[in-house]
């Protein structure tokens, strides 16, 4: 094998992984990757290739989510668990600051202690998308959050492609992926390509970063075949995308359409549980909790995630004002695909498809904006209202 | 050393826009059975951000929590932060109980303000239902000590009685200017109450004021601001004219915590001052 | 006063305008100019709903008398406000109180006077009917506001 310096685009053969992953332990303080966790597929903490799900394959449907383990010696065979770097770069829970009380005195402290480098291995297109989102969220919209940045700043990203989407992706309809395509800055890309007894992956740098890591690998020269199979293999994938979503005038849609009787029939189903909030990679909302010790010596400002789907999420002295779920339900939904383009100019959504899955009652977003915007719908299965 | 090492000074010590600064407080003053006003100085060496009419600040009570509430102090006066508030909940009730001495953690001004210099040249009519009056007061104080720049101005004002009417002194001593003209009304009141009973959009047809030439502010509860609009529009004033101040659940004041949003708008940074026409739309959805 | 000094008020008053001149001067056949100092009544609850009055310049309550309670003002009236529909609808008799709160100038309209010219002319009928209708709009849509009592918030307020 021989070390290739300064190259855009090489091939890394599958027994190059381990070497990448060396890599990247050598140079950031944790490395993160997929990995099983309670029948899960997790961003965990990853130190061999042995703790990547090889052959592991996620079945979604509205509601349901399960892994198999499969024959096919690929690494990266499955989309998304519910995990999504939302967590890694904007903590569910953290404490912000806190306060030391002597009588009337007191002293703040901040409690956000700064993090280590974190490189994650196995990021999908629709998840750098979601962070392109998420960094106009908390860096480019007025007031900028420390704890997001310290966080953002100091990841490196090495992508993986999408060439097997899932029942439930429409990344292709929202345009961020399957192919890296746009979205957050990324430092590797990766493309797993099996085929012609070969099995290994088409590693591309995307940052001066990646250029340097990928000094470091094992690499051989990728030839044209292996460009032209990535191509193939991308557009078969768009093409097999389980949801579509079509964004053409959707913001107007929503916004014409807060009284259509297609709300309540969702809210019939919601349980207002949260859940597609907190799998969604871009939802961004939060509460911020007083915790205080027992003698009165000190409190804390814990901020954690929160949800539209919450009745006491808009709530001002003696009412809320969302009080039914079709609200909130309407609130979420019209904010995700429309409200959001006002706010940030993107539209909110990646297509990644976790709140589907991860419905309970499998309430499908790409369905119910289908029938505000008058489009047929195909009835099948629990997605069906 | 590779580049992302390098990549890895953190902002671990920037500013967190979430972190209070804490004020002394220097005196409570009762305002009516439910209403008070807090009088606070900045911790020394502290510089404040000068505050403008129409804005708030996030008030921390240590063990207790964090409200949004509006700044209803002299904006030229920059020693005292004075907060009116209604005891509504348990922030509220544990800011009530605050004595001399007490620490209030503060930290803001937020919000986008009442547009006073754009409304210079123009008559200027202030309508305040019950609590509403406090997130005026600023822009009173700034239009009365701007008195050349502006046409006449006329303070509408209603409460729930006469009990509940803030700022009595203050409200008299504008009452008695012979360069603005003060109505109030209370919705009830018992013998011996010689003001007027009525709701406040009774006021608004009688109200001097040139349609054409006329810039109104308008805040209370949303259902009161609702009808308040709906008389001056009636009076013949451009909606571009019209500015209503609004009120959602707020837990962060910059734009992060989501909470209160109202269709396209942070209300927390694009409001709470909103110009009528803009957020018209939005205000007519129930349950937004 | 004489007629002829309230025909131009009554013409120019805001409640008359767009009636046509004929009409006017029916009005101002029934018309009286009266004054009430402060405290005086214009009318009281029970009373034989005689009158109704345009307020020139002063003040007045619309008031409620409630046992054990005193005197409940309902509504204030001012410059140019109507005191009184009543009369319009049998058994024409008031069902509240309407006192000057200061010296309050006014013009009484009477109501035989009134009725009869309407019965004979409807036109007429149908012009005052239309401003009444419109008053009583207003009055019971302000009413309606007051009833929401909307500075005292929901209860159980825990923010």
């Amino acid at each position: 094998m021989t070390r290739i310096k300064d190259i855009a685009t090489a091939y890394l053969p599958a027994e190059g992984l381990q070497a990448l992953i060396d890599t990247l332990r050598q140079h950031h303080d944790r490395v993160l990757g997929p990995r099983v966790r309670e029948q899960a597929i997790r961003y965990e903490t990853i130190s061999s290739v042995a703790d990547l799900p090889r052959g592991v394959k996620d079945e979604h449907e509205g509601g349901r989510y399960r892994l198999h383990q499969g024959e096919e010696a690929t690494f990266f065979g499955f989309v998304v668990g519910p995990d999504s770097l939302k967590s890694i770069v904007y903590p569910p829970r953290l404490t912000l600051w806190s306060m030391k009380r002597s009588g009337h005195e007191g002293t703040i402290e901040d409690q956000d202690e700064p993090v280590g480098s974190t490189a994650i291995l196995g990021v999908r297109p629709c998840e750098l998308a979601a962070l392109a989102v998420q960094d106009k969220v908390f860096l480019g919209h007025g007031f900028e959050d420390p704890h997001y940045r310290q966080r953002r700043e100091r990841l490196f990203l090495v992508a993986v492609e999408c060439l097997q989407p899932g029942a439930h992706c429409f990344c292709d309809s929202m345009g961020t992926g399957p192919g890296v395509n746009g979205g957050a800055s990324w430092d590797l890309a990766l493309t797993e390509l099996v085929g012609d007894g070969r099995h290994g992956f088409l590693v591309r740098a995307g940052s001066d970063a990646g250029r340097e890591m990928m000094a470091k690998l094992p690499l051989e020269q990728a030839g044209d075949g292996l460009e032209k199979a990535r191509e193939t293999a991308l557009a078969a994938a768009a093409k097999s995308m389980g949801r579509t979503l079509d964004t053409d005038g959707l913001k107007k849609t929503l916004y014409d359409h807060v009284d259509h009787p297609h709300w309540e029939k969702v809210a019939d189903r919601c349980l207002a549980c949260a859940n597609c909030t907190m799998v969604c990679p871009t939802c961004f909302c939060s509460n911020t909790m007083e915790e205080t010790a027992l003698d009165g010596s000190s409190a804390a400002r814990t901020r954690v995630w929160d949800s539209c789907f919450n009745l006491d999420f808009t709530y001002i002295h003696g009412g809320h004002v969302r009080r039914s779920v079709k609200s909130r339900y309407r609130q979420w939904m019209t904010h995700k695909l429309a409200s959001w383009q006002d706010q940030f100019g993107v539209i909110g959504c990646v297509g990644c498809g976790r709140c589907i899955t991860w419905c309970p009652v499998g309430i499908d977003i790409t369905r119910e904006a289908a029938v505000l915007q008058g489009k047929p719908t195909k009835t099948s299965g629990r997605t069906t209202s | 050393m590779i580049a992302a090492k390098e990549r890895t000074k953190a902002a671990a010590g920037a500013a967190d826009p979430m972190r209070p600064e804490l004020y002394r407080v220097q005196r409570s003053r009762r305002e009516s059975s439910d209403t008070f006003t807090l009088e606070l100085t900045p911790p020394r060496g502290y510089k404040p951000t000068p505050f403008q009419p129409g804005q708030f600040n996030m008030l921390y009570m240590p063990g207790v929590g964090e409200c949004a509430i509006s700044i209803s102090g002299d904006p030229a006066d920059d020693g005292v932060l004075l907060h009116t508030t209604r005891v509504v909940g348990t922030v509220t009730r544990a800011l009530n109980g605050c004595k001399a001495g007490s620490r209030v953690g503060i930290r803001g001004p937020y919000g986008a303000p009442w547009p006073v210099a754009e409304a210079e040249g123009n008559d200027v009519v202030f309508v305040a239902g019950g609590i509403g009056l406090a997130p005026l007061r600023p822009a009173i104080f700034h239009v009365l000590a701007h008195r050349r720049q502006y046409g006449r101005i006329v303070l509408l004002y209603g409460a729930r009685t006469p009990e509940d009417i803030l700022f009595k002194p203050m409200l008299r001593k504008w009452s008695s200017r012979l360069d603005m003209d003060v109505y109030v009304t209370v919705d009830r009141a018992e013998a011996g109450w010689r003001g007027n009973v009525g709701v406040v959009t009774n006021l608004i047809k009688r109200a001097p004021f040139d349609r054409l030439n006329t810039t109104a502010f308008i805040c209370g509860p949303e259902i009161m601001m609702h009808y308040t609009v709906l008389e001056i529009l009636g009076r013949g004033v451009n909606e571009k004219g019209i500015y209503v101040s609004l009120e959602r659940n707020m837990k962060c004041a910059t734009g992060f915590c989501g909470h209160c949003q109202m269709g396209p708008f942070f209300v927390c940074k694009d409001g709470p001052v909103f110009r009528y026409d803009k957020v018209k739309r939005w205000m007519e959805i129930r349950e937004l | 006063m004489t007629i002829h000094d309230l025909e131009p008020i009554l013409r120019e008053h805001p409640f008359f305008n767009g009636m046509s001149d004929e009409h006017v001067r029916i009005l101002v056949g029934c018309a009286k100019n009266i004054r009430c100092n402060e405290g005086d009544f214009f009318c009281r609850f029970g009373k034989k709903a005689d009158e109704f009055y345009i307020i020139r310049n002063g003040k007045v309550n619309i008031e409620i008398d409630i046992p054990q309670q005193g005197s409940m003002t309902i509504q204030t009236l001012e410059d140019g406000d109507i005191v009184g529909w009543s009369w319009l609808f049998p058994p024409y008799k008031w069902n509240f109180d309407a006192r000057a709160l200061q010296l309050t100038r006014a013009i009484s309209l009477d109501a035989d006077c009134l009725r009869n010219k309407c019965e004979l002319d409807h036109d007429l009928g149908y012009e005052l009917m239309k401003r009444f209708s419109a008053m009583m709009m207003e009055r019971l849509q302000a009413t309606r506001l007051q009833l929401l009592d909307f500075y005292a918030g929901p209860a159980g307020a825990k923010g």
